[in-house]
């Protein structure tokens, strides 16, 4: 069986936070102790709508510590695939879902003097589990969030509450910008920058905080990034010896698992590489949408990452 | 010459660059003796418009060349101990957008890593370049004891005496090559010291 180890759980609460975004509780069904985690974690949340399956990762939210329950809050996309509509429309309190154990792809680095934290709308997420792990050491960190409205700033009262001196916020609509170069500028010696945002964003961060000098490893970004739908394909798998139908609306890493054929994933967001997959034979142009591979691999055409990236052609064989 | 190729060797073992010039907000380099040659080649106005040497010299004559740089500050110590104070104090007051440049020898390029590392910027950002004595800071894992410009296999370990066996194996916490003792099972028998790499 591929990916994380699975979690049965309960739905035992749900808050609507606004018009986009609603907050989900889930909690053990056989009433045991959740596993702790660390700030910046995801679990990957299985929906089953009639045939389709979807397994789509959200950032855990709650206190790594707390081991009685999880939360996640999931902003709705109604240009998605429908897995952030399924969880606002098809779920309920008291539904029996299945999660996975805690994946960390967005730690924090302990070594830093400090954490400085850049979120924008939903990229919230990872930081509130973050700066609960923070503050149990007396962490040293600064959070500087981007959000669209005040109707739309989730968590913004509860962070300006709690934690008034290093909270800053900034909305959209009242032309309110991050100074990036200036926050950047006069930073202590080992300051870490964390981004979890849109593209636009995360890119935005790492090509100006390397532009002033700031190493890489002190520059950490998490993108929420969702399989897109796009044309139906057809794709021979070798090893398990069949030929499947990409439809539009899922990904090829699901139309291998509804196959039955057992891939390999862990994040489903194209940046763990776990799903590396050896390209045997192809006619036809890749999409690639993946961080994991580099350029050159893109340009090869030897690999793909089955969880985002799509194919358009006449053939295209896989090694799986 | 100052410049000397490592033979290759275990993965503990550190490796050095080549110094480049990188964008940051300020330039700081520690070099001892002919690591004064690495700077000297990498040096631009625009780099040294914002940086910092702290040399030790070790017996030679590059200070006047190095002061020539026009660097915003210079100092000049008599050893890596007596610069520790400054080297602390500048990484504690230096903010991010810094960058690091540690050339010379072994020891002073460990040191100087170990305590940038310690104010919180990552080993792999750290630029490192070797010059001059291919002499190793050892620490002896029987005693503890730090001896620096080691020159010969085997050696004596300057605090405890025994004859320590120069091994590849690096920490970089402590900054220093594993010496362990050469003639434990049959003491007395040692092998006449040579150099490291011959």
């Amino acid at each position: 069986m591929s990916g994380a180890e699975k979690i049965a759980v309960i739905v035992t609460d749900i808050v609507p936070l606004n018009d986009l975004v609603t907050r989900f509780e889930f909690k053990p069904t056989d009433g045991s102790l959740l596993p702790t985690f660390s700030g910046g974690a995801h679990t990957v949340v299985e929906m089953h709508a009639g045939d389709i399956t979807r397994l789509n990762p959200y950032s855990l939210m709650s206190d790594p510590m707390d081991q009685t329950a999880y939360t996640i809050s999931v902003r709705r996309d109604d240009e998605g695939r429908g897995g952030s509509l399924f969880m606002h429309r098809n779920v309920k309190v008291g539904d029996k879902m299945t999660i996975s154990y805690p994946v960390n792809l967005f730690s924090l680095d302990l070594r830093a003097k400090k954490h400085l934290f850049l979120a924008g709308g939903i990229g919230i997420t990872p930081f509130l589990a973050q700066i609960k792990q923070l503050e149990r050491f007396n962490g040293n960190w600064e959070l500087h969030y981007a959000c669209r409205s005040e109707s739309l700033g989730s968590y913004v009262d509860e962070l300006r509450d709690h934690h008034p001196n290093e909270t800053h916020i900034y909305y959209d609509d009242q032309e309110q910008r991050i100074d990036l170069v200036n926050l950047l500028d006069g930073q202590p010696l080992g300051t870490h920058v964390y981004v979890c945002g849109p593209k636009g964003m995360i890119d935005w961060v790492r090509q100006t905080a390397e532009a002033e000098g700031w190493p890489r490893e002190a520059i950490h970004y998490e993108e929420f990034l969702a399989p897109q739908p796009g044309k139906p394909f057809e794709v021979k798998l070798a090893i398990s010896n069949k030929v499947i139908a990409v439809g539009e609306n899922e990904s090829l890493l699901e139309a291998m698992e509804r196959e039955g054929v057992d891939a390999p994933y862990l994040c489903r967001g194209g940046a763990c590489g776990q799903c590396e997959t050896r390209v045997i034979d192809y006619t036809g142009n890749f999409i690639h949408r993946d961080h994991w591979l580099e350029d050159d691999e893109h340009a090869s055409g030897e690999k793909i990452m089955p969880c985002v990236s799509r194919f358009e052609g006449k053939t295209l064989v896989l090694d799986r | 010459m100052s410049q000397f190729t490592f033979p290759p060797s275990i993965r503990s073992r550190p490796v050095y660059g080549t110094l480049t010039p990188r964008a940051g907000s300020a330039h700081l380099f520690i070099a001892d003796a002919e690591g004064a040659e690495a700077i000297i080649a990498m040096a631009t106005p625009e780099i040294m418009a914002k940086g910092h040497i702290i040399y030790i010299a070790k017996g030679t004559d590059y200070e006047v060349q190095l002061r020539a740089l026009n660097p915003a500050s210079f100092y000049a110590g008599p050893s890596y101990g007596a610069a520790e104070q400054r080297i602390h104090k500048t990484l504690a007051d230096a903010k991010m957008g810094l960058q690091v440049y540690l050339t010379g020898t072994e020891g002073l390029i460990g040191q100087a890593q170990n305590a940038a590392m310690q104010a919180g910027v990552p080993h792999t950002a750290i630029q490192t370049e070797h010059r001059g004595s291919t002499a190793r800071r050892m620490q002896c894992v029987h005693c503890k004891g730090i001896t620096e410009d080691v020159e010969t296999d085997p050696f004596v370990c300057s605090h405890c005496g025994l004859n320590l066996f120069v091994r590849d194996h690096y920490s970089r916490r402590l900054a220093a090559y594993q010496g362990v003792c050469i003639d434990a099972e049959d003491p007395g028998t040692v092998p006449a010291p040579k150099g490291i790499y011959e």
